[in-house]
């Protein structure tokens, strides 16, 4: 099936290096709707490596978690938020963001932080496991990173998302994570992204902006 | 005699080398006019143009110094050089040894800074613009294409591009993600220095968006000659550099059979049709971009390459 060359290391190695590829991906898009392909791509990515390490640990409830990330994330979130941006009729805007090279520059920084505290912390741990916490850690840190530069409510919601795409990771990564707890997780997610959704659409309806900067000057502490 | 035949296989490349490159030229422009549903000129009409501008003669800007004629010789110089030690359709050859991927670099960053100080040298405002373009585009570049030179010596554990190519053939290296992220960064790369479509149209005379044509502007006959040549020569290290990095399939030895040779002569002349055509698919599907996006487009190929690094030591402490 798979040509003998490929051991299973690399091909583990590949798929989680693959999400963490695909959160720089994020990371670099300005459209909204290059945000939400990105995030798809992501979401489908995780859910193969998710497939692939319930081949390799005989764990058959991994493909529940595989099949949930990629109805919901990779295909069912992504719809959704291209509904609310076409509604919005903000397609066509452009984000102001810090800077893209800030931006992915302090990327590499999270993820070389999350390197260099993940490792000594799970030197007993077994490799994989070691390198696929690193790259979880970075992912989720990527995600707050994409939360805190973007003033778009869509691509805020798009980096919490993606933070959670790092703990599905985490969590396969770790071998031991019970199907109830993944469960509870996927559908709080969703429950936040109905939540996000509705907020969305009330902030729009309030002060016809979804940029969270103009909701500043509404807060208590305003001059 | 083993001199003798080396030399002469050294030789045989060098010569390949420039001869090919105004003919993949010619294909990119064939390629794209075809997808674009126009006839095209021949492939061979770069040949055709570099011998008219060679007969023609050169006018020079009255306030013109020595470093305006020299410069394209300089320019011309470096990168045929450069090209010389880039393995083409064989690895091992005598120049591959004097210097490695970093003197390469070297050899095409001065090459870019003779082209930018002429550019500089006539005073017109064009020549400024596009020598001051080329080098921010360059500045951004250049610290991308290090970070993938550290990538794959790493990984090789060499900068030798033969031994690179080598390790490359005997290693099953499966499915790497920094080699991909590497090769990525790469094309990135190769795309920015040839100044091609997204960051510079090569066929563009159109002052607001012009870099490498701002630049070469005022040069005229036998200069421009060279320096067309030199910029086609340029296109066809870039892709050879690809191609035995990342793809050296059918790469014939050191020191071969004349057999082994023509074989790897065959592979090559694939390979760079191949990208040539590649080349054109992608520069038709793309628009060029704003100057102040080449910055982030170029930046991520940094971010890319330090990525594959970082990815590659994580690896590597498995």
């Amino acid at each position: 099936m798979l040509p003998a060359s490929l051991d299973l290391l690399d091909v583990t190695y590949f798929l989680s290096g693959s999400v963490l590829v695909s959160s720089f991906i994020l990371l670099y898009q300005t459209r909204l709707f290059g945000i939400l392909n990105a995030f798809a791509l992501q979401s489908i990515i995780l859910s193969l490596a998710v497939a692939w390490q319930a081949m390799v640990q005989q764990a058959p409830h991994l493909y529940v978690t595989a099949v949930i990330a990629f109805l919901m994330k990779g295909i069912f979130v992504p719809l959704v938020l291209r509904r609310i941006v076409r509604v919005l009729n903000i397609h066509r805007a452009v984000e102001t963001v810090v800077s893209i090279n800030l931006t992915l520059l302090g990327g590499i920084g999270l993820t070389i932080l999350s390197i260099m505290v993940v490792f000594p912390i799970a030197r007993a741990a077994d490799v994989l496991v070691r390198e696929d916490l690193a790259f979880a850690l970075s992912i989720i840190l990527l995600g707050m990173l994409m939360m805190i530069t973007r003033r778009n409510a869509v691509s805020q919601v798009v980096g919490f998302m993606a933070m959670e795409n790092g703990l599905v990771l985490a969590a396969t990564g770790a071998r031991g994570m019970p199907l109830v707890v993944e469960v509870s997780v996927a559908f709080s997610i969703l429950i936040a992204f109905f939540v996000f959704g509705i907020f969305i659409f009330r902030i729009r309806e309030r002060f016809d902006t979804i940029d969270v900067d103009d909701l500043s000057a509404h807060r208590g502490d305003a001059r | 005699m083993e001199l003798i035949n080396d030399l002469f296989a050294q030789g045989v490349q060098m010569m390949l080398t420039l001869l090919a490159a105004p003919a993949l030229v010619g294909l990119v422009r064939k390629v794209r006019a075809r997808l674009m549903r126009r006839r095209g000129p021949s492939i061979f009409q770069p040949y055709a143009d570099l011998f008219k501008l060679a007969r023609k003669e050169a006018l020079l800007a009255h306030s013109s110094s020595w470093l305006f004629r020299a410069a394209p010789y300089v320019v011309f110089a470096a990168i045929w050089v450069a090209a010389a030690l880039v393995p083409t359709f064989a690895s091992g050859l005598m120049f591959n040894w004097a210097a490695d991927i970093l003197a390469i670099v070297a050899l095409l960053a001065t090459a870019r800074f003779a082209l930018a100080l002429a550019g500089m040298d006539v005073g017109t405002a064009f020549g400024g613009l596009g020598a001051s373009r080329e080098m921010m585009i360059s500045s951004l570049a250049e610290p991308a294409m290090l970070m993938i030179v550290f990538t794959i010596a790493l990984l090789a554990g060499t900068t030798q591009l033969s031994l690179i190519a080598q390790f490359m053939l005997d290693q099953p290296v499966g499915l790497r993600v920094s080699l991909g992220l590497a090769l990525i960064a790469l094309i990135i790369v190769s795309v920015a220095e040839n100044g091609r479509i997204p960051v510079d149209n090569p066929a563009t005379h159109l002052e607001l968006t012009m870099v490498h044509e701002a630049m070469v502007l005022e040069y005229s006959g036998r200069h421009l000659a060279l320096i067309e040549a030199a910029a086609a020569v340029k296109l066809l290290l870039y892709v050879s550099l690809i191609m035995s990095l990342f793809f050296p399939v059918g790469m014939a030895q050191a020191g071969g059979t004349p057999a082994a040779m023509a074989t790897g002569m065959a592979w090559w002349a694939g390979k760079v049709v191949l990208a040539g055509a590649l080349l054109a698919f992608g520069e038709t599907a793309v628009a060029k971009m704003r100057l102040f996006r080449v910055a982030e487009f170029l930046g991520g190929a940094l971010v890319l390459g330090l990525l594959g690094m970082i990815l590659l030591f994580v690896s590597r402490s498995l």
